[in-house]
């Protein structure tokens, strides 16, 4: 029960004062001094600063580490816990880490279900043994351009999928995302058509590279990061990495994914990372690395030449 | 003279205060962990700011029947400016790398810099030609010239709805408002040419004279 954090506990680990803010709560009340004198100057508000690592989440243990971003250095915890695609909790960078609290992950289950012979309902505990965790350092690139490095706690998708004895029928997998207008206040806009979904084809999914996340840095996701469950698929691009999933469908046919149906000419089924292939308004040749001033070279597939073979039938151009 | 005071203050500090958090947070690194899109964005929302505010004077004037509001004209529309080129030249640096060729490409396929690009080029000679010697030296033409900012602005807010993926909001609200910007003009063009068809022809020369003389008034 590693990752079991919130039961029997009177105090909800989101509550816990993070030790860094304590120890630095001077510093604290006067960036609430700067905020202030701020709002009264509309408009100049300064980004987001918090706090350096939240140590009011439960530590995980791990069994194996493997480093998978040819050396690259990680990318600090306070930027990739403050910089986030979480549009169930605002569409601005910062406001998932304002915002995500409201989540509750535990207790957590998921459903899985399609063209499987062993469907089922089952606790993340159950789904996911916290005993055997792995971390792997990927590299993470979004479609808009901006990368990191980040220190993953989980286990490889594809045994998890196994599991539920997926039929010959199952050709695809399609992941959802918990969609809860009293914890995720934001998808009351309806920017994206909740709930946010993802797919993969099967031979995609059941790829070695291929993870479930439910840890950061040595510990338990924080929830702007898609607690308590998350895909992460380093070669293709970060919006495929769904966050918070409830259920796992495997399908016969290709499933709808929330970007490609928001915007089929930019966002495809397959976004594998791609320097040659650009988004309609922008190129995708270069990015920038969070920490990083000036933009470097965008890999082929992100630097994971070895998913190369699931693609070589086909044209990705067409099929971006 | 002295209530113009108040208004030149006001209109450098929207110029000023803006830039000097800028500077400050960058000294302080509070820009977070994108800098560099931070201070695009930033810079590029101010810019649209000070353009709309720079817009909004001649309604101003109109609805309070000052001409204060005119008279700070220029430093608003000069900060516009300013902050427009702190904008390009981030992106030049940083996402560009300073490659003319990298830029080249970028203004042929990316519908949004070519917008962005464009508005920046027609502001330009409205920059260079913002002094009294200008002026004077263009005489009615100057009005003419300076008329660019309305497609600029058109341009700029487009930019800035074109490169957002999915929530529209904060560029519709600026597209909104210049849209209203723009409607007040044409009411009070369509009031004016309507009061010139009602006048006899001695009165409609003064009348034009008249308006001549208001609108190339220096601030």
């Amino acid at each position: 029960m590693l990752i079991k954090i919130a039961h029997s506990h009177p105090i909800r680990p989101s509550e816990i004062t993070p030790e860094s803010v304590y120890h630095g709560r001077r510093r604290f009340l006067l960036q609430i001094g700067a905020a202030a004198a701020s709002v009264t100057l509309g408009g100049c508000e300064p980004p987001e600063s918090g706090a350096v690592a939240n140590t009011a989440l439960a530590s995980l243990k791990v069994t194996k580490k493997t480093e998978l971003a040819g050396g690259e250095n990680v990318t600090a915890y306070e930027d990739i816990t403050h910089y986030n695609n979480f549009y169930e909790f605002g569409t601005t960078k910062e406001a998932p880490a304002r915002n995500a609290g409201r989540l509750r992950t535990r207790p957590w289950s998921v459903v899985v279900d399609g063209e499987c012979e062993a469907p089922g309902h089952v606790d993340l505990d159950e789904l996911i043994n916290p005993q055997v965790l792995e971390e792997r350092i990927y590299r993470h690139r979004c479609v808009e351009r901006w990368s990191m490095v980040a220190p993953w706690l989980g286990v490889p998708l594809a045994p998890v999928l196994r599991r539920f004895k997926p039929t010959s029928n199952a050709k695809y997998v399609a992941f959802y995302t918990l969609f809860d207008p009293r914890q995720m206040p934001e998808t009351g806009r309806g920017v994206l058509n909740w709930p946010y979904r993802e797919g993969l084809r099967i031979d995609e999914a059941m790829h070695p590279l291929a993870f479930l996340s439910v840890g950061l840095y040595g510990r338990v996701l924080p929830n702007q990061n898609g607690a308590p469950l998350r895909l992460t698929v380093p070669w293709k691009y970060g919006f495929k990495s769904i966050k918070s999933i409830v259920q796992i469908t495997f399908t016969q046919w290709q499933p709808e994914t929330s970007w490609n149906q928001l915007g089929p000419q930019e966002y495809g089924f397959y976004s594998n990372v791609n320097p040659a292939v650009d988004h309609p308004r922008w190129s995708q040749a270069r990015e920038r690395r969070l920490g990083e001033l000036v933009m470097r070279k965008t890999l082929m597939f992100n630097g994971y030449p070895e998913v190369a073979s699931l693609y070589s039938a086909m044209d990705l151009s067409t099929f971006f | 003279m002295n209530h113009l005071l108040p208004w030149r203050v006001a209109a450098w500090a929207l110029g000023v205060v803006p830039l000097a958090f800028a500077v400050k947070w960058t000294f302080q690194s509070l820009l977070g962990p994108n800098p560099v899109e931070f201070l695009e964005h930033y810079t590029g929302d101010w810019t649209l700011r000070l353009l709309l505010t720079t817009l909004a004077m001649t309604p101003l004037r109109k609805v309070t029947r000052l001409s204060e509001p005119i008279r700070v004209r220029r430093i608003l529309g000069l900060w516009t400016y300013a902050f427009l080129c702190l904008h390009f030249s981030i992106y030049l640096v940083f996402d560009l790398g300073l490659s003319v060729a990298q830029l080249g490409a970028d203004l042929v396929k990316r519908t949004y810099i070519t917008l962005g690009f464009s508005a920046w080029l027609m502001l330009l000679p409205l920059a260079i030609t913002s002094t009294n010697a200008w002026q004077r030296r263009l005489k009615r033409r100057w009005v003419t010239l300076h008329q660019l900012i309305y497609p600029a602005a058109i341009l700029g807010c487009t930019h800035y709805y074109w490169l957002v993926k999915a929530d529209t909001r904060e560029p519709l609200i600026y597209l909104a408002i210049l849209l209203a910007l723009l409607a007040f003009r044409v009411q009070s063009v369509g009031i004016s040419l309507r009061r010139r068809r009602e006048q006899p022809p001695a009165v409609r020369v003064q009348i034009e004279t008249m308006s001549a003389s208001t609108s190339s008034e220096r601030p």
